[in-house]
């Protein structure tokens, strides 16, 4: 049985074109933080996982590329993966990388850093990337948080799609941040609310 | 007639990605307030496609218990 198709099942094209744009003008980067901020107005206002569940381009991806493409071998991922503990210990290291982001952008802003255009992948591998920006196109720190974020999205889409590859095709989902985050608020919220009614 | 199998998700283990909500044929599925997957027992067929796609493996078959 086939199901109505709706706009935002074709989210995933929107994944291909923001990692696209990166290769050609870094500061595109910037567009990523929709993907950082609309799956926290859904926990914090709705109460819900709206995101995840409809709206995610990436989760999208790995299920068009993995299920639909069929580059996944489907097998089930260890259970640690979606344990409560690597969850969250997945989330805290995250977030200090993002905390290290705002970092370097400030150094930078502060002008005790001078700005790197190279991007990170795997929080190791350096790679040179200074032809998606000009020098003086806008300030440096809007620069070097554009080149710290889109190494962040790069590393975790890579990771999303080695596991993808391995085990079943949304597996990513299964520890994303985001998705730990938003669910983790989901369930304060739930607790709250029936300890009021 | 009822199905002989019907899904149930592991509350506990569930991340709520949604991703058995989108496969299930029947619309038998929805997220509680972003918590867990809860599974309506009286629609599914237990077809077992919200099982093969839970990236936290925690759709489980059962057997129904057969009405006397």
């Amino acid at each position: 049985m086939n199901k109505k198709k709706h706009w935002y099942d074709y989210l995933w094209i929107w994944s291909i074109v923001y990692f696209s744009l990166g290769f050609f003008n870094i500061l595109f980067a910037w567009l990523g933080m929709i993907d950082f901020m609309v799956p926290l107005l859904f926990a914090v206002i709705g109460g819900n996982k709206g995101f995840c569940n409809r709206y995610c381009g990436r989760g999208q991806l790995f299920a068009v590329i993995g299920g639909s493409a069929k580059c996944s071998r489907g097998k089930a991922a260890p259970r640690w993966l979606s344990s409560k503990w690597f969850r969250y210990a997945f989330l805290v290291f995250f977030l200090c990388m993002f905390g290290n982001i705002i970092f370097q952008t400030w150094l930078v802003a502060s002008g005790a850093n001078t700005l790197r255009e190279a991007i990170k992948l795997f929080w190791t591998i350096r790679i040179p990337w200074g032809w998606t920006y000009t020098a003086g196109m806008v300030p440096d720190w809007i620069a070097q948080f554009s080149f710290g974020f889109y190494s962040l999205m790069l590393t975790s889409t890579l990771i999303g799609l080695i596991v993808m590859i391995f085990y079943k095709p949304r597996t990513w989902c299964s520890f994303c941040p985001m998705g730990t985050m938003t669910q983790g608020i989901c369930k304060i919220r739930n607790n709250l609310s029936r300890g009021r009614s | 007639m009822r199905s002989k199998r019907y899904a149930l998700a592991e509350k506990e283990r569930c991340v709520a990605c949604g991703a058995c909500m989108k496969e299930c044929p029947r619309e038998a599925i929805r997220i509680y307030r972003g918590c867990y997957a809860q599974i309506d027992e009286e629609q599914c067929v237990g077809c077992g496609k919200c099982a093969g796609i839970c990236p936290a493996s925690c759709i489980q078959l059962l057997q129904r218990e057969v009405e006397a």
